[in-house]
């Protein structure tokens, strides 16, 4: 597989891709290595993997990281109810303290989490570890072992080495600084917001029967908006929101009514600031332009 | 193609030329190692190597690891690739000066270069006076203000100050110190029950639990990074600051600490000296252009791309002391504060100005650094120091 027929294929599956894009997927798959995907929040970083499973026809983990995420939550736990009650069972029918000890510290009283379930699979998965910036440097330097070794150590149990390598999808949008080690261990592809094209394409697959001219005017609209000095510029999510409203309300022209538009503003503006932002002269001027 | 670079017939080989495009990026800043080589080498492999297009982008998701490197990469690329058919004779690298792994991030840092300019000068045999000295040529050309007359700090800082600054910034460190975890470690005390431990523990009684550890969330320490302007504005306000310094030095072992004026220095292992005069002595020496004009926005970046990225985490506490007086064009500072601020450290920015009457942060610094600080205070005495530790403990 080229990376030109991964692009395709994952066009097939609704995802237009970037050329540097499916490049650094096509790369990540061939070499075994993580890929760090990085941009604004909404332009489809965590899409990428869902995509990526559906061509890959596998299954996709998802690590959402926050802040405080520990060993528990992301890689295993025993289970501590059934473990009190397996004991006390044991200690009815008179088991001896060893045939226990080994009994409640196996396979069948270990919970998976993502991490070690990822390692576990059949078939390698795609191991999505979303918005690893917000986790803790503690978890970042566990990470790095895990993603360099593929295997994980349970005190309890002994070492647990992959089955299969999973592909590694992790995605940030810089609320902090990666260390240099994690990027390093990565290949790394920056996703920007569309361009006016690629945009266009995303609307017309998800939404198939838009009208052209509608639909060159959402994109224009949003294309512009995003020059604009916001808070929080919208991205696709946002954008697919605004023309699923639009479209709802049976409006055809962005122009035609400007107390609509200002009204279907809200799936593109999520603060307030950002809406006192653009009142309806600004987004009449905007929508004139797209036209 | 006709664009692309045509190499000497006497060159190695893909690899060595490889070696020589990793090169080419080092010398444009990115930080690439050995194993990055092979792995874009291994990536060659994987697709049409003969296509420049191709190979562009696989290089970049090899070699580039930030939206800013990414930006810079194609340009990188077209200049070694793409020269426009022209011959590259040298394609190996030059053997460079070894650079050790922490020396790694120093690379642009000019102050580096100035710390063992003062080392130099202090094995240098106690010839002349100072004033003698420095008025040779050449010695400071890359700043353009600085004063280049030595100020011998002893003179300004006595060790009584040190003595009681040093108090202040324990009491300081202290107030800092309670950040709580989110994560739960095993205490004697503590709010959620620690069930590995119950599960271990209570094997020892067939199952009944009969103590129950506990899990508590540890505090965290912070540690304390000050950056201390000591250009012609603030000389007033410099004998305070930098006796708080000394002091900060000698109560936190993990306390870091640079001065600033036209460029920064790192001044931590300076201050660490356990003779408290002698400290003042080596900085004295450091702090080579002291009371000349200030570049804070410069300084401040110069701060984030390097020693920050080394130093400051989440864990940290960024300490300005500065009156956002520059000499410099300020649109830099608060780019370099959003800069230090992604590396999710507080920042404390303690003005000697803003203890007088009626004062605005009307120099554009300040108020260009405003909307980026955690705390903004006045401070110009070590009493005035000493009274924010209320303000710390609340961070």
């Amino acid at each position: 597989m080229t990376w030109k027929t991964l692009q395709s294929a994952m066009a097939d599956q609704g995802y237009i891709a970037s050329g540097d894009l499916a490049m650094a997927l096509h790369l990540s798959l061939s070499l075994g290595r993580p890929l760090l995907l990085e941009g604004a929040a909404g332009v489809g970083k965590t899409e990428v993997a869902r995509v990526l499973a559906a061509v890959e026809e596998t299954q996709l983990i998802r690590l959402q990281c926050y802040e405080g995420l520990d060993a528990s939550q992301a890689i295993y736990e025993w289970n501590y109810q059934r473990q009190l009650l397996a004991i006390r069972a044991a200690s009815e029918d008179g088991e001896t303290g060893k045939s226990v000890e080994a009994r409640i510290f196996s396979d069948e009283f270990l919970l998976e989490r993502p991490l070690l379930k990822a390692i576990r699979q059949h078939k390698a998965p795609v191991l999505l570890i979303d918005e690893i910036d917000r986790a803790d440097e503690e978890f970042e330097a566990y990470l790095l072992e895990i993603l360099s070794e593929f295997q994980i150590t349970i005190p309890e149990m002994g070492t647990i080495t992959a089955t299969t390598r999973p592909i590694v999808i992790l995605t940030a949008n810089g609320t902090r600084d990666l260390s240099d080690a994690l990027r390093r261990r990565c290949l790394y592809a920056h996703v920007p917001y569309p361009d006016h094209e690629t945009e266009l394409a995303i609307l017309v697959t998800r939404y198939p029967d838009i009208t052209d001219r509608l639909c060159a005017q959402i994109v224009g609209f949003v294309q512009a908006l995003r020059k604009q000095e916001l808070e929080k510029k919208p991205g696709i999510a946002e954008m697919l929101d605004f023309a699923a409203a639009l479209m709802g309300l049976g409006v055809a022209d962005l122009t035609e009514d400007p107390a609509t538009l200002q009204a279907t503003l809200t799936t593109l503006l999520k603060t307030q600031l950002d809406r006192d932002a653009i009142p309806t002269e600004i987004a009449q001027r905007l929508a004139g332009k797209a036209a | 193609m006709s664009l692309v670079t045509k190499f000497a017939a006497r060159d190695p080989g893909p690899a060595a030329r490889m070696a020589g495009f990793v090169a080419h990026l080092r010398d444009n800043g990115m930080r690439l190692g050995v194993g990055e080589t092979a792995i874009a080498l291994d990536a060659m492999t994987h697709i049409d190597a003969a296509n420049p297009q191709d190979a562009r982008r696989a290089l970049k998701s090899v070699f580039t690891g930030c939206a800013e490197e990414a930006a810079q990469f194609d340009a990188l690329f077209n200049s070694f690739w793409m020269n426009g058919g022209r011959v590259k004779t040298r394609v190996t690298p030059t053997a460079t000066p070894s650079e050790s792994e922490n020396v790694h991030s120093l690379r642009e840092v000019d102050a580096e270069a100035d710390i063992s300019g003062g080392a130099g000068d202090i094995s240098a045999p106690d010839g002349g006076e100072g004033e003698a000295e420095s008025d040779g040529e050449g010695k400071l050309v890359a700043t353009d203000v600085a004063n280049l007359f030595k100020k011998d700090l002893r003179d300004l800082v006595c060790p009584k100050e040190i003595e009681a600054a040093e108090k202040i910034a324990i009491r300081l460190g202290a107030a800092l110190r309670d950040r709580r975890s989110r994560r739960r470690k095993a205490a004697r005390k503590g709010d959620q029950i620690h069930f590995r431990k119950v599960m271990r523990q209570s094997l020892a009684t067939g199952g009944e639990p009969f103590a129950l550890p506990k899990r508590q969330r540890p505090d965290r320490t912070l540690r304390l990074t000050a950056i201390c302007d000591v250009s012609g504005s603030m000389t007033v306000y410099s004998r305070i600051f930098l006796a708080f310094l000394a002091g900060l030095m000698r109560a936190d072992p993990r306390a870091d600490a640079y001065l600033f004026h036209t460029r920064l220095v790192r001044i931590t292992e300076a201050l660490r000296d356990k003779d408290p005069l002698r400290a003042l002595a080596r900085l004295s020496l450091l702090a080579e252009g002291f009371a000349g004009g200030s570049k804070i926005g410069e300084s401040l970046d110069t701060f984030a791309g390097t020693y920050g990225r080394r130093f400051v985490d989440n864990r940290t506490v960024v300490m300005i002391l500065s009156d956002g007086y520059d000499t410099a064009s300020p649109d830099g500072i608060s780019d370099a504060l959003v800069r230090l601020k992604k590396r999710g450290c507080k920042i404390i920015w303690l003005n000697p100005l803003k203890g007088w009457d009626g004062y605005e942060p009307t120099a554009r610094a300040m108020s260009e650094a405003l909307p980026h600080l955690d705390l903004f205070r006045a401070a110009n005495t070590l009493e005035d120091l000493a009274g924010l530790e209320a303000e710390f403990a609340r961070l």
